[in-house]
């Protein structure tokens, strides 16, 4: 499915913080149902891409598409908020630090923007507020607070709370980097379900492990620039570069090192 | 003493009156001002600034000067009753404005960013999302500023407002007991101070996140 036309495409991403360029000319493209991992050491600009798809952190040069719209689209001021706000519809992101409204129930995070923005009913709300929650394991917490969650329950109400706006694309910002190491898995569980129900997503994590089994390709990062990528067959055991095996054997240390 | 509390009584709510109005317009003048230098583009983050730091750096008392005494000069004929409550109001509005506007700076960056992110619009994420935890952050803070206020309403007497200070000062020409006047004064506004901070209190728990 190669020469399909991409459903996510980068075209020549740049961006600049002052003199500081953190994305240097990166292109991507993703295909429909397909599950990109990146990877890289912290401040190789990963995040920062991930942020660009959605406008959340906007480039300084370069294109960002979905199917046939151009997320960043120079439009003047007022016209581009309410295309940005339609466009983030399609697309869900979910947070290293979950980010749930705190004053609101579970059931409430779910159903905030739904009926808000696409207007359904009350019952059709809590519907879906069921439907989802039973798709990440929470089905017996609708009626709790976030505080009243453990950090793995959190992670998944907020995937839940994604998925409820039926986006075309899933962004995941190191979704499991603030868990305690035992709530990994059941969050890992969740998004692999979502990769076997051939959602697309976008996947910035630092573990490889959990890359390497849902991954379609990964990116390995660094400095701002795409240094290799490839299937994960190729890129975890036949890496090409230099810096590409000197950060996985880092990371291979790391976790030898890590007590079980 | 009997002679005189029914006057009292009566100049207590006056205080009263005075303090609910101009907090009142302090809080409008405040959410408006704040949302101006949160939100708002150069012209209004410009106004809220300047009148944040006029208010803040010149005496309430002065204000009120300008506004009564000063007003007529250019076409502004206010009661005294009227100016006070204008003229606190706009005081204490600028106080607010930096409560509200630390309280909604307080909330985490992160839930606008998730609430952008499933496409609510700026407004909708703030009315939604931002506004009601500041709301609640907020609470003890204006809670402080309005103490601060009722007392700030002792000033009105200097432009000839029949408040409790008035009162006051008025009765001791006819008793001769300043001791006892201005003792009476002060309970008078402790009880009013005592009472709003009940209703403060209140209202913090109330808000509070489960």
């Amino acid at each position: 499915m190669t020469d399909a036309k991409p459903f996510v495409e980068i075209r020549q991403a740049r961006k600049c913080y002052g003199d500081l360029e953190v994305l240097k000319n990166i292109s991507l493209k993703v295909n429909k149902g397909q599950i990109i991992a990146i990877i890289g050491p912290s401040g190789s600009g990963k995040s920062t891409l991930l942020r660009a798809i959605n406008d959340l952190d906007p480039l300084t040069d370069g294109e960002v598409w979905l199917e046939d719209t151009q997320v960043n689209k120079k439009l003047p001021h007022k016209q581009y908020e309410n295309h940005i706000n339609k466009v983030r519809q399609n697309i869900g992101m979910v947070f290293q630090h979950f980010n749930l409204f705190p004053h609101l129930s579970v059931r409430e995070n779910i159903t905030l923007a739904p009926k808000m923005l696409k207007g359904i009913s009350d019952a059709e709300a809590d519907r879906l507020a069921e439907e989802q929650l039973e798709h990440v394991g929470l089905s017996d917490r609708i009626d709790y607070y976030p505080s009243q969650l453990s950090g793995g329950q959190k992670q998944r109400v907020a995937i839940a709370r994604a998925l409820a706006m039926q986006p075309k694309v899933m962004l995941f910002d190191e979704a499991t980097s603030a868990l305690d190491p035992e709530l990994v898995e059941e969050v890992n569980l969740v998004m692999k379900r979502l990769a076997e129900e051939h959602m697309t997503m976008i996947i910035v994590t630092h573990e490889m492990a959990f890359a390497e089994s849902v991954a379609d390709r990964i990116l390995f990062m660094d400095g701002g620039v795409v240094v290799e990528e490839g299937p994960p067959e190729q890129l975890f055991r036949a890496p090409k570069h230099e810096r590409t095996k000197e950060f996985l054997a880092k990371h291979l240390r790391a976790n030898a090192l890590a007590p079980a | 003493m009997q002679r005189v509390a029914p006057f009292f009584l009566e100049a207590a709510w006056v205080t009263l009156e005075l303090a609910v109005l101009s907090t009142l317009l302090g809080l409008t003048l405040g959410a408006i001002a704040a949302s101006a230098k949160l939100y708002g583009n150069v012209v209004f983050r410009s106004i809220a600034t300047v009148y944040v730091s006029v208010i803040r750096g010149t005496p309430c008392l002065i204000q009120l000067f300008i506004l009564y005494f000063g007003g007529p000069q250019i076409g502004i004929n206010l009661d005294p009753f009227s100016a006070g409550v204008i003229g606190l109001g706009i005081n204490i509005g600028a106080y607010m404005t930096e409560t509200i506007r630390g309280a909604i700076i307080a909330v985490d960056s992160g839930q606008m960013e998730a609430a952008r992110t499933l496409g609510l619009s700026k407004f909708q994420a703030v009315r939604k999302v931002i506004l009601p935890q500041a709301a609640r952050l907020m609470v003890r803070p204006l809670g402080v500023n309005i103490n601060a206020q009722i007392k700030a309403t002792a000033l009105v007497s200097a432009i000839s407002v029949v408040d409790l200070t008035y009162t006051a000062q008025r009765y001791i020409g006819s008793t001769y007991k300043p001791f006892e006047m201005f003792i009476l004064a002060g309970v008078l506004y402790m009880v009013i101070i005592t009472l709003t901070g009940m209703i403060v209190s209140w209202l913090n728990k109330r808000v509070a996140i489960q």
